[in-house]
């Protein structure tokens, strides 16, 4: 009993969130301008993906000072990111208070076998999949809410596609088979079996299901949206090669063709004269892409 | 009878399901034109700060204190927020729908989200909270409806109600029910 509620609080949180716009901010200016736009909340962290991505060195947690600066100047919730595995990471962010903790391919792996044990936690969890088999191990680690991974830092969409259009794919099998052949599935899926029978009954994850990792336009986010995402995280693609004042007209771009995202006359306007796209890195190579980490 | 739920951002679906399981139409609300001819209006929970910008930009926010003249609306937690007619923690803009001020995240981060039974005048109704605001306080004409701990947590005025939690996301729709009550006796013969 007392497991089902706290599950329900903490998919209840992701449920508030749904068909918004979750962005990364590094300080409190960034939090306020991504408040202004609309993000219904924001992901404190020391540095977005790109900089991680051509800085290097290990990614850890973030200082607990610079994420509780941020819970203090907005009013949405903040979530922040702990390295899969570190639950020493994730226990320092449940005590400062944080609304959702983000095990994240983006930080260094503390642990290569294993994920955190998240219903050890009150606070909820988001984790990143790439694949059916994946959402599904990490939900049966207690898992509130799953996140394609993308390509985080890279502006480039492709992965994110890759991955929602996978578990997309595999989700609308899974609904095609019968209740004997549920068993080898969730044998081939690597996953538990009740979670694999719930999700085949539902015919969708158990949790919401965002999109992360590579989103850097307006286009982007419609485009996740239509292809199954229910909420989009960006990233890098606000606030990486902007101004303040750019990235905002960015940030409201993105707010609104996500809120809008089966009306092309809204995405024509949410997409013109914007101030122009992160860069980006067009091709990661596979032994040097973040979505690797974590199985 | 037709339901309209703003659905802008938040938690729109799981009222969609309990509306549907009642035999109800229900249509999303994303533009101006969505909000002719429905017959009641849900201000689904989510975050009050993004639906309000929604709401302005998409041109559907100046409708909304008109049409709450005729149709009765249910402002569900981040709703109640927008119906209020102050806000507090911080001040923000809201529509005045409903005699209340609304404090934001009253009880605290989503560490303090809970789970509770609410005291209802038809009896105890399992509730979800979820970072959710108190109504810290209403005029004469609103009328309590239901109490955690004490709190009033539901309220109604006239033909419209407000609830700081969440019977969407319980399996009874004791919650729907009501408002469907409140929509017939605005529209007799509906």
């Amino acid at each position: 009993m007392s497991d089902s509620r706290q599950v329900n609080l903490k998919t209840g949180l992701a449920e508030m969130l749904k068909g918004g716009v979750i962005m990364d901010v590094m300080n409190v200016e960034q939090a306020k301008i991504a408040e202004a736009a609309g993000a219904v909340a924001v992901m404190a962290l020391e540095r977005i993906p790109s900089l991680i991505r051509s800085q290097g060195g290990v990614a850890r947690m973030s200082d607990p000072k610079m994420i509780s600066d941020i819970m203090q100047v907005v009013s949405i919730p903040v979530m922040a990111k702990c390295r899969i595995g570190h639950f020493a990471e994730a226990q320092i962010l449940q005590q400062l208070g944080v609304d959702f903790i983000d095990e994240s391919e983006v930080l260094t792996p503390a642990d290569e076998a294993n994920h955190i044990n998240k219903f050890d936690f009150k606070v909820p969890f988001v984790c990143g999949c790439t694949n059916l088999g994946e959402a599904l191990r990490r939900i049966g680690e207690g898992a509130a809410l799953i996140r394609t991974k993308g390509e985080a830092g890279t502006g480039n969409v492709v992965e994110a596609v890759r991955h929602m259009r996978q578990l997309m794919t595999e989700i609308r099998r899974l609904k095609t088979l019968d209740s004997t052949e549920l068993f080898a599935e969730a044998k081939r899926l690597q996953a538990p079996l009740e979670i694999v029978q719930l999700t085949a009954k539902l015919g969708r994850l158990p949790v919401p299901n965002f999109a992360a990792g590579g989103v850097a336009t307006p286009a982007d986010a419609a485009l996740m949206m239509q292809l199954g995402a229910e909420t989009v995280f960006i990233g890098s693609g606000v606030f990486q090669d902007a101004t303040a004042k750019e990235a905002e007209a960015r940030a409201r771009a993105v707010v609104k063709a996500t809120a809008q995202f089966n009306n092309p006359a809204i995405l024509l306007e949410a997409s013109t004269g914007l101030p122009k796209a992160m860069t980006g890195v067009e091709a990661v190579a596979p032994e040097n892409r973040l979505a690797g980490r974590g199985w | 009878m037709v339901i309209g739920i703003l659905a802008l951002q938040g938690c729109v679906e799981p009222h969609a399901e309990h509306l549907r399981s009642l035999g109800i139409s229900v249509r999303y609300v994303r533009l101006p034109s969505d909000l002719d001819g429905i017959d009641g209006l849900i201000l689904p929970g989510g975050e009050s700060t993004t639906m309000l910008k929604l709401a302005r930009v998409f041109g559907v926010w100046e409708k909304l204190l008109p049409l709450s003249k005729q149709i009765p609306f249910w402002g569900i937690c981040a709703g109640s927020i927008l119906m209020a007619t102050q806000v507090e923690n911080p001040e923000q803009e809201s529509l005045g729908v409903i005699d209340l001020t609304v404090r934001r995240n009253a009880y605290g981060r989503q560490l303090e989200s809970f789970q509770g039974n609410v005291d209802t005048d038809t009896g105890p109704e399992a509730a979800v909270f979820i970072r959710a605001p108190k109504f810290t306080k209403f005029g004469s004409t609103v009328k309590v409806a239901g109490r955690v701990n004490g709190e009033a947590v539901f309220l109604e005025e006239g033909r419209h109600m407000v609830t700081a939690f969440h019977p969407e996301m319980t399996d009874s729709n004791w919650c729907h029910q009501r408002f469907l009550a409140k929509i017939s006796a605005n529209t007799p013969g509906l």
